[in-house]
């Protein structure tokens, strides 16, 4: 079972949860686990040509999955999965 | 001279290789492995040395040589200040196993007789060897990293959450020039996190109070007040200024705009945010690692920018990210340990954690890659006003 990091600006859509459990053997699978339980979600990540947004990077473990297989990435059965969105936040 | 000098001196001169100065300045620029060092006394090296010369005075050479050049295959080129020096301290070396020693032929005489170019070392007063006496002590740093400090001009976007602790600790550092841009005004709901700024400030433009504050920690340094916003217009001539930018920006146009202009001038951004109790730094240094269009090739549209309202931020929090990011900054002005060029550094206050991700540069980045052209990037409208 995966863990999936949830930055702070998703945490709303996923009822404040800071990590969620997800399964699957793939990136994609568990990503698709999780958007089964929380649909709002699927938008920020995914675009609508079903490819990862290019608004968020995506890591398994602490490697971007651009540079893996995307998608289809290969989770082990303790891999972390982490969402890293494009964030306005500073500090001015 | 006596006769067991000329005779010392002939053998060495059998013994060790020598090259006159214009030779050795072909080979210190064709060869990136030959290792200069100056061997006279700290007075003649404050005088004036060879540009990346190490120091090693010749009567501390047995014992300091090995840290300073410990790879004795590399070629080692001795000077001191007339040739004869040099020479004798290259048998040293060879008997201590350097097995490439050449010394100059003249020394540092023949090489400014000759107009080569010199490096004069900034020479620390009394009163700045107590102020920055704890840095003098750690190796990494010393009086050659001190005085690299106080040469050194960063430039702090925003002065605010992030800003404040940055400047205050890059100022008592002893960074000789701190640039800080802001056009906002002090606020009471500042006061919680922005340390250079106090209650009877409130309504005072933020970089004359940083500036205010900064300079009576440390008056050894000078502060340059911007009152302005990064703009289009101003952002390429003003971080052309400095060697170093620290990003406390809390928007996507400044981000996308100094990420550009950063990539055009050549200059490192220590990027920092801070989200309620988690924060992020990275490095972006053209052409070593990714930036931030690598990350990011353009803002999101406002309906996938979520965190436009005002998030709040745990006071303390600035205070360590923007302690990690001053961390960066005089870790690239020193050039030591290992900046987070490459590496996004993400911190949990309330699990008290730290993680790293990797970041490569995209080769098809439309800023720093292969075909890019940053100046002809758009900028942006702030996605959070629309």
């Amino acid at each position: 079972m995966a863990t999936l990091r949830i930055p702070p600006v998703l945490r709303p859509s996923v009822g404040g949860a800071k990590s969620v459990t997800a399964q699957g053997t793939t990136l994609g699978a568990a990503l698709d686990d999780f958007f089964r339980r929380y649909s709002a979600v699927r938008e920020q990540i995914i675009a609508a040509d079903g490819s990862i947004s290019n608004f968020v990077n995506v890591f398994v473990d602490d490697q971007d999955v651009r540079y893996l297989q995307g998608l289809a990435t290969p989770l082990a059965p303790d891999a972390t999965i982490t969402l890293l969105p494009a964030m306005a936040g500073g500090e001015s | 001279m006596g006769d067991a000098s000329r005779s010392m001196l002939a053998r060495a001169r059998s013994e060790i290789r020598e090259w006159r100065p214009l030779e050795a300045e072909q080979q210190i620029a064709q060869d990136g492995e030959l290792v200069v060092v100056d061997v006279r006394e700290q007075h003649e090296w404050n005088d004036g040395h060879l540009p990346a010369a190490l120091h090693v005075p010749r009567g501390f050479l047995e014992l300091q040589i090995e840290e300073k050049v410990p790879d004795k295959t590399a070629p080692v080129l001795l000077y001191c200040a007339g040739g004869v020096r040099s020479l004798l301290a290259g048998q040293t070396l060879q008997q201590m196993g350097y097995r490439n020693v050449i010394s100059m032929a003249g020394g540092y005489g023949a090489w400014t007789a000759a107009g080569l170019p010199t490096e004069t070392p900034l020479r620390l007063s009394d009163a700045q060897r107590r102020r920055y006496s704890r840095h003098l002590l750690v190796p990494e740093v010393g009086e050659a990293g001190q005085a690299k400090l106080l040469q050194a001009r960063v430039l702090l976007i925003g002065a605010g959450g992030l800003g404040s602790p940055a400047a205050y600790y890059l100022a008592a550092a002893g960074v000789g020039t701190l640039g800080l841009i802001d056009a906002d005004v002090v606020d009471e709901t500042n006061l919680q996190r922005q340390i250079l700024h106090n209650t009877s400030r409130i309504g005072k433009p933020k970089v004359a109070s940083a500036k205010e504050t900064l300079s009576a920690l440390n008056p050894d340094i000078t502060v340059n007040a911007i009152e302005d916003r990064l703009t289009k217009a101003n952002v390429l001539d003003l971080i052309s200024q400095y060697d170093v930018i620290l990003d406390g920006t809390d928007n996507f146009p400044t981000r996308y705009l100094l990420n550009d202009a950063s990539i055009i001038a050549n200059k490192p951004v220590v990027h920092g945010s801070v989200f309620r109790f988690e924060g992020q730094v990275t490095v972006f240094k053209p052409f070593e690692g990714p930036c931030y269009r690598c990350l990011f090739p353009a803002p999101p549209p406002p309906e996938l920018a979520p965190n436009c309202a005002e998030a709040g931020v745990l006071g303390v929090l600035p205070g360590t990210v923007g302690l990690l990011q001053a961390t960066e900054v005089i870790k690239l002005l020193l050039g030591i340990g290992e900046p987070l060029v490459g590496r996004l550094l993400m911190y949990d206050a309330l699990a008290e954690e730290f993680n790293e991700l990797r970041l490569f540069r995209r080769p098809d980045c439309p800023a720093c890659g292969e075909h890019a052209h940053p100046e002809d990037l758009p900028t942006y409208e702030d996605v959070c006003a629309v």
